[in-house]
C-alpha cells in the first residue's frame, strides 16, 4: 500500500503482514512512516493505493468502529482523558458496549492486578497519577474488552529510564501471558529487540529490513541498517 | 432532552400568547406629547366603555409606522408634516391636504382622523418681554430688527428647509446666528443671551417661560397638524376606536398642548394624570409611579423573559452550529462569518427589519437578542472543540466509539470551560442589550431608562440601570459557580499544575 500527504510520501508501496499471536516491532526514525501504519490499521487514515486487512477483513468506513474495538491501542503519553477518573477512562468502551457496572468493576480489578497497580489508583484522575501509572491505566483501557490485537505507539517514550526499564520487563511478561497479536512502534532498537522477536526497520516509507535482531546486526540489508544499529550505544554487550 | 423541549414549549407559549385575543391597542412615540395624546384617547374611550391598551413610548416615527402597518398596534398619533415630508414622501405632494393624505393612506389600509386642533411645527420664538417691547407678532416683523441675536438648534441651522430656506423666504438679514442645543436655547432666551430661537410650537417651555411664538405669516414651515392614524379594518370591527378619535376632533389647542407637556416635564405629573385632568376626570389617586416594588418586579419579569427565551433559543441553535463548525471547517467559516455579520448590525436597525416580520413587543426583541447571542456561543463551541489536543482526539477515535459518543463523553466535556465562557459572554451582552427592547415595546429594564432620559429624571434612569447591572453581575457569578460545579476534578487539578 501507499500513502502520500501532498508531496510527502509517507508509505511507499509497503507490504507487511503480522501473524496472529506474534509480537512485532516496527522501528525507524521519525518520519519513516511507522505511525502511518498504525493510523491505516485503525481506519483513521486511508491508503491511496492498496488495501489494509485486519483478521482477513478489509478496513472500510463501515466496519472501522468494529475493527477499532478489536484492537487495543496505547499511545505515547497514554492518551487518558483528563476529565475522567482512571476508572471512567477504562470504562468508556465497555459501557458503550452495554456492560454492567459490576462486570466493568470485576474486569478492571482483574487487569489492575495484572498491571500491578494499587487498589485506589482507579479513583484518581490522570493528573494525579505518575507517568508510569498512567501508562498502566492506558494498558488496562486497551485490554478491557479483551481484544485479540494490541497496538502500542511509543508506549514508554515519555518515561524516565528506571520506570521505563521496569515497565519493559512487565510488558514482556504481559505479552507472553496474553498471547495476543502485538504491534509495537518505537524508535528505540534495544527496547524493540527486548520486547519483540521480529523487527521491521522502516526508512522513508519503505521497509528496509524484516528479521530478528541477529539478522539486523549480522546481515544488514543496507548501509542505513548498519548505521541505525551502530547508533545504539551499548547494544553489542546486551545483544551478546 | 424531552424535559428541555417541554420547558422551551412552555416558555414560547408564555412569550407569544396573546396573539388571538387582540384587544384594541394604540401606540405612542417616545416623547411626552405623544404619550399624553394616547392617554387622552385611551381615557376618552374608557369613558365610553371601551378598553384600549396603550403601548407607551415605543420609539420614533419609523417604528410606529411599521408597527401600525404590521398590525401590532391599531392606531397612533402622527403629524401631517411627518406624513408629507417623510412617511409618504414621493406618494403625495409636499403640500398635500388631509384629503390627499387620506387617499394615499387608504391604499395601505390606513385611515386618518380629523385634526386634534393644534399643530406642532417648527417656528421662531422670542421672550414675552422682547415681543412686547418691539411689537413682534410674526416672522415678517423680524425683518425690521436685523440686530436681534439668533440661537438655533444645530439641526435647524444645517437643514436646507431650516434656517437657509427661512432666511431666503423672509429676506432676514440678522448677522448674529449661533448653533446651540435645543434644550439650552430656552435658557439662553430666558437669560437674555439670545433674542430669537427656533422651537416646536407645543414645547413645554413655551408656557413655562412665557415665550411668544411668532406667526409664520408666509407659511414657510409645512404644517405639522396632529391627527390619529388608524387601521381601517380594526376601526370597522371596533367602532369604539373611531368614535373616540372623532370625539377628540379639534379639542386641543396649541397653548393647551404646551401646558399639558409642561405639566409632565416641569410639574412632574404622570401623563395619565395630566390626561385625566384635561378630560375633566377625577384623578384615580394611585398613579402607577408610586409602587416602585411592583413596577420593579414587573420590569424584572419582562427582562428575564426576554433574556431567558432568547438565550434558550441561542443555546439550542448555537451549540449544534458550533459543533458543526468544528467538524466541517468550511461550513464553520461561513457560519462564523454570518454570525459575526449579525453582530455588526446596529440593534435599532435590526429591530426595524424585524417589525414587519414579527410585529412589535417581545417577539422582535427576543429574535434580535437571539441573533446577537449566537456569535459568542457558536465561536466558543467551535474553538473549544477545535483546540482539544490532537493526541486526545486520536485516542478517542482509536477506542472505537461512534462519533456521537466521542462528542458527548469526551469532546464536549473537554471543551466545556470554553463553551461556558461563551455562553456567559452571550448572557451578559444579552442582559445589557435587552434594555433596548423598550424601544419597540418589549418592556424590561430599558423602559424606566428610556422614560427617565425623556423626562430628564435621573432616579428613574437608575431604576432601570441599577437592576440591569445587578442582573449582569448575577449572571457572571452564576456562570463562574456553574463552571466550578461542572468542571471535573481532573481538569481543575491540571489547571493548577
Amino acid at each position: 500500500m501507499s500513502r502520500r500527504y501532498g508531496a510527502v510520501v509517507a508509505l511507499d508501496d509497503l507490504s507487511l503482514s503480522f501473524a496472529a499471536g506474534t509480537v512485532t516491532a516496527v522501528i525507524g526514525s521519525s518520519g519513516s512512516g511507522k505511525s502511518t501504519v498504525l493510523r491505516l490499521l485503525l481506519g483513521l487514515d486511508w491508503p491511496d493505493q492498496g488495501e489494509v486487512r485486519v483478521g482477513g477483513e478489509p478496513v472500510t468506513r463501515r466496519n472501522r468502529l468494529a475493527i477499532r474495538q478489536r484492537i487495543g491501542t496505547v499511545i505515547q503519553d497514554g492518551g487518558l482523558f483528563p476529565h475522567l477518573s482512571a476508572r471512567d477512562n477504562v470504562a468508556l468502551l465497555p459501557r458503550h458496549l452495554g456492560w454492567s457496572d459490576a462486570r466493568i468493576d470485576r474486569r478492571a480489578d482483574e487487569l489492575r492486578a495484572l498491571v500491578q497497580l494499587p487498589a485506589d489508583t482507579l479513583r484518581r484522575y490522570p493528573s494525579e497519577l505518575s507517568g508510569g501509572q498512567r501508562q498502566r491505566v492506558a494498558m488496562m483501557r486497551a485490554l478491557m474488552t479483551d481484544p485479540p490485537a494490541l497496538l502500542l505507539d511509543e508506549p514508554l517514550g515519555a518515561l524516565d529510564p528506571i520506570v521505563r526499564h521496569d515497565l519493559q520487563d512487565e510488558l514482556k511478561a504481559l505479552f507472553a501471558s496474553l498471547g495476543k497479536t502485538v504491534l509495537l512502534v518505537t524508535h528505540d532498537l534495544p527496547e524493540a529487540a527486548f520486547l519483540a522477536p521480529r523487527l521491521v526497520l522502516m526508512q522513508h516509507g519503505k521497509q528496509v529490513q524484516d528479521g530478528t535482531l541477529a539478522d539486523l546486526i549480522e546481515r544488514p540489508a543496507s548501509d542505513f541498517v548498519r548505521r541505525f544499529v551502530e547508533a545504539q550505544r551499548g547494544l553489542p554487550e546486551r545483544a551478546a | 432532552m424531552r424535559h428541555l423541549l417541554a420547558t422551551l414549549a412552555m416558555l414560547l407559549a408564555i412569550g407569544f400568547a396573546r396573539a388571538d385575543e387582540r384587544p384594541l391597542t394604540i401606540g405612542s412615540k417616545n416623547f411626552t406629547e405623544s404619550i399624553v395624546l394616547a392617554e387622552v384617547l385611551r381615557l376618552e374611550a374608557a369613558r365610553a366603555g371601551a378598553t384600549i391598551e396603550h403601548r407607551r413610548a415605543m420609539g420614533g416615527s419609523a417604528i410606529l409606522w411599521q408597527a401600525l402597518q404590521a398590525g401590532s398596534i391599531d392606531a397612533y398619533p402622527e403629524y401631517s408634516g411627518t406624513l408629507t415630508q417623510e412617511l409618504l414622501k414621493g406618494d403625495v405632494p409636499a403640500t398635500a391636504h388631509v384629503d390627499e393624505l387620506a387617499a394615499a393612506l387608504k391604499q395601505r389600509g390606513l385611515g386618518i382622523g380629523p385634526s386634534l386642533g393644534f399643530d406642532d411645527s417648527y417656528a421662531l420664538g422670542v421672550s414675552g418681554d422682547t415681543a412686547a417691547t418691539l411689537g413682534l407678532r410674526s416672522i415678517s416683523d423680524l425683518v425690521r430688527h436685523p440686530e436681534l441675536r439668533l440661537a438655533l438648534s444645530n439641526e435647524f441651522m444645517s437643514r436646507a428647509d431650516g434656517w437657509p430656506g427661512l432666511k431666503a423666504a423672509y429676506g432676514l438679514r440678522n448677522s448674529t446666528v449661533q448653533g446651540m442645543d435645543h434644550g439650552l436655547a430656552y435658557r439662553a432666551l430666558n437669560s437674555a443671551a439670545a433674542d430669537v430661537i427656533d422651537l416646536y410650537t407645543t414645547d413645554a417651555e413655551i408656557s413655562t417661560y412665557g415665550v411668544t411664538v411668532l406667526d409664520d405669516d408666509r407659511h414657510y414651515f409645512p404644517p405639522y397638524e396632529a391627527h390619529w392614524l388608524y387601521r381601517l379594518d380594526r376601526a370597522e370591527e371596533r367602532p369604539a376606536l373611531k368614535q373616540a378619535i372623532e370625539a377628540l376632533a379639534g379639542r386641543i389647542t396649541r397653548e393647551q398642548m404646551s401646558r399639558l407637556n409642561s405639566a409632565v416635564s416641569f410639574g412632574k405629573r404622570s401623563e395619565t394624570d395630566v390626561a385625566q385632568t384635561f378630560l375633566g376626570l377625577a384623578a384615580t389617586g394611585t398613579p402607577p409611579a408610586d409602587d416602585r416594588t411592583a413596577r420593579l418586579l414587573a420590569r424584572t419579569t419582562e427582562h428575564l423573559r426576554l433574556v431567558g427565551i432568547s438565550m434558550l433559543l441561542a443555546l439550542l441553535i448555537g451549540l449544534p452550529l458550533g459543533v458543526l463548525a468544528a467538524k466541517l471547517p468550511r461550513v464553520g467559516q461561513i457560519t462564523l462569518a454570518l454570525t459575526a455579520l449579525l453582530q455588526t448590525l446596529p440593534s435599532l436597525a435590526l429591530f426595524v427589519f424585524l417589525i414587519p416580520l414579527l410585529g412589535i413587543g417581545a417577539k422582535p426583541a427576543i429574535a434580535a437578542l437571539f441573533l446577537y447571542s449566537l456569535l459568542p456561543i457558536v465561536r466558543n463551541t467551535q474553538t473549544g472543540l477545535a483546540t482539544i489536543a490532537p493526541n486526545l482526539r486520536e485516542s478517542a477515535a482509536a477506542l472505537g466509539l461512534p462519533w456521537s459518543v466521542q462528542l458527548r463523553r469526551i469532546e464536549l466535556p473537554l471543551a466545556l470551560r470554553t463553551i461556558l465562557a461563551g455562553i456567559s459572554t452571550a448572557a451578559v451582552i444579552n442582559v445589557g442589550t435587552a434594555t433596548l427592547g423598550a424601544l419597540i415595546g418589549a418592556g424590561g429594564y430599558g423602559e424606566p431608562i428610556l422614560t427617565g432620559i425623556r423626562l430628564d429624571n435621573i432616579p428613574l434612569i437608575l431604576e432601570g440601570a441599577i437592576p440591569a447591572s445587578a442582573l449582569a453581575l448575577l449572571v457572571l457569578a452564576l456562570f463562574s459557580g456553574l463552571e466550578r460545579l461542572l468542571t471535573p476534578r481532573g481538569l481543575r487539578a491540571s489547571s493548577r499544575s
